[in-house]
């Protein structure tokens, strides 16, 4: 997928991937991160 | 010489709650929003004989081992256990009426009110109670209508009706509202539950408890100083601990393995000897994902109120099988160390064990994150222990200690099946301690590892996870090094 100009919403989950850690690699390719949150589920 | 610190005994404690779902954080929210979802929601609540045959929850208390959970064929909602005791190894489920009396001996405040059909069911349901029976006064239906018409609050139910009411304190301050007391009542009056039992079974009388450290995440205060209070010692001073004090320790689902390291620590440097960990229930948790539930058509599972509690003191005390707790291996989060799950576990796992010489397979089990997988599925959270195991699998792989084709199998012997309900801060690891304490006793333990992580970006003060862990072993290999 080409995020480079694209408006990214990022959801990360404590689990997995971080809300930071999916801002950190969104915006490394390119994309516009306009809001990220880390969830917890459980 | 310093005395060595050893978890001496745990008990845990299901309160089935069906009527309080609906005010569990979510449920209230979207009942709120659409209150055709209340009878949905009424129909999916389990009656107390299902709970009670839950699988997961027998395993809670002690009356299967985790790892049964594997033979077990799934939906366990479904497959539930024949003649199934609501009075385990360690624990005990009690109904909801239990659970009101329960509220009604730990308030102190006139908070609720029951009407006298509920105050005699709960009595009954607490004949084996010891603590402060005399408080658990019902009114008749009329009077319960006029102080609730006459006050701010909330109504409380049994089997769909009206049956009691909780009041606002202050209608200007949101620390003392109706909803936020009913929180904290309940994690009281089910950690006096956990700890009452701790203390008959642990035959050790209330008076020699030195210090109390609770470690659930109610947040009990006023408009001055919102979460800064404790309910250690409130907790203490209905089962009697007149010798102890106390204090809470709060760090989300992290903060009873934080806990129970400080309560370590203090029975090995000498300032008490006895000391209580106790966690008591989430009330905001119940239904937090009935929504998921609903959809998929199976039973909200939430429905149920967790509780537990500890005791930790020198390790030659009692019978001398308590799990002796290696302090020197305990692990923790650094703030630098990154939140992936590699790191988050390179911090928690391996670092201790290298810094011991072990390796990850010296640790016969682990017990990371508990929660029973068929209450987060539904929800596409999946199966959380099942994740956790394979990520510290695939760090074994990585670090050559076992083969990849041995991954499953360091999952299926390492790990175990999740069982405890989502309570918060119930299920980081201490679940296994109670089934910890019963195979060391039975030979069949040498040395598990408890991991608890806590989402502090929750409270949107920083982005961190938090994380800690401890070993704890059988006497015999516990020897000094």
């Amino acid at each position: 997928m080409d995020l480079n100009g694209r408006r990214v919403v990022a959801i990360g989950e404590r689990e997995g991937v971080t809300g930071p850690s999916l801002k950190l690699l969104a915006e490394s390719a390119g994309a516009d991160v306009v809001f990220s949150v880390t969830q917890c589920f459980v | 010489m310093s005395p060595t610190p050893a978890i001496l005994r745990a008990s845990y404690a299901l309160a089935h709650a069906p009527d309080l779902v609906r005010h569990g954080s979510k449920p209230a929210r979207e009942i709120g929003r659409d209150p055709s979802l209340l009878p949905r929601i009424t129909e999916a609540l389990r009656p107390w004989d299902e709970v009670v045959a839950y699988p997961p929850n027998q395993v809670f208390i002690g009356n299967r081992e985790p790892d049964d959970l594997a033979s077990i064929p799934r939906p366990w909602y479904e497959n539930r256990i024949d003649s199934a005791d609501s009075a385990g190894s360690f624990g005990r489920m009690v109904t909801q009426p239990a659970l009101y009396g329960l509220m009604k001996l730990c308030d102190d405040f006139e908070l609720v009110t029951i009407d006298a059909e509920l105050a005699d069911l709960a009595a009954t349901d607490l004949a084996d109670f010891d603590h402060r029976r005399g408080r658990i006064t019902g009114v008749d239906p009329a009077e319960l209508r006029t102080i609730a018409e006459a006050s701010n609050g909330l109504d409380l139910h049994q089997d769909g009706r009206p049956a009691g009411f909780i009041r606002t304190v202050h209608d200007q301050d949101e620390a003392l509202t109706a909803s936020v007391l009913l929180e904290n009542l309940i994690s009281k009056a089910t950690a006096v539950l956990a700890v009452s039992d701790l203390l008959r079974s642990a035959r050790i009388a209330a008076g020699e408890i030195d210090y109390l450290l609770n470690c659930g995440e109610e947040a009990v205060g006023d408009r001055y100083q919102r979460g800064g209070g404790s309910l250690s010692k409130a907790v203490g001073e209905v089962v009697g601990c007149v010798n102890a004090t106390g204090s809470d320790i709060k760090a989300f689902c992290s903060a009873p393995v934080h806990a129970l390291i400080a309560a370590g620590a203090m029975v090995a440097a000498g300032v008490h000897r006895y000391v209580v960990v106790l966690g008591g229930a989430s009330q905001a948790k119940l239904g937090m994902k009935f929504g998921a539930h609903l959809r998929n058509g199976v039973p909200v599972m939430e429905d149920c109120l967790a509780s537990m509690a500890f005791l930790v003191g020198p390790a030659d005390a009692g019978d001398g099988e308590g799990l002796r707790l290696r302090l020197d291996l305990a692990g923790k989060h650094p703030i630098g160390a990154g939140s992936s799950p590699k790191a988050v576990y390179e911090a928690l796992v391996v670092e201790p064990l290298v810094r011991a010489g072990l390796s990850m397979t010296d640790i016969d089990k682990y017990a990371v994150e508990m929660h029973n997988p068929e209450i987060t599925e539904p929800g596409g959270s999946g199966d959380v222990p099942r994740t956790n195991y394979r990520t510290l699998a695939a760090m074994a792989v990585l670090r050559r200690e076992i083969g990849r084709e041995d991954m499953d199998r360091f999952v299926a012997e390492r790990g175990m099946p999740g069982f405890a309900p989502t309570q918060g801060h119930i299920p980081a690891g201490v679940p296994y301690l109670g089934h910890a304490l019963e195979a060391i006793r039975r030979g069949r333990l040498d040395r598990a590892m408890i991991v608890a992580k806590g989402s502090l970006f929750l409270g949107r003060m920083t982005q961190l996870v938090d994380g800690v862990s401890f070993v704890v072993e059988r006497p015999a290999v516990a020897r000094p090094r």
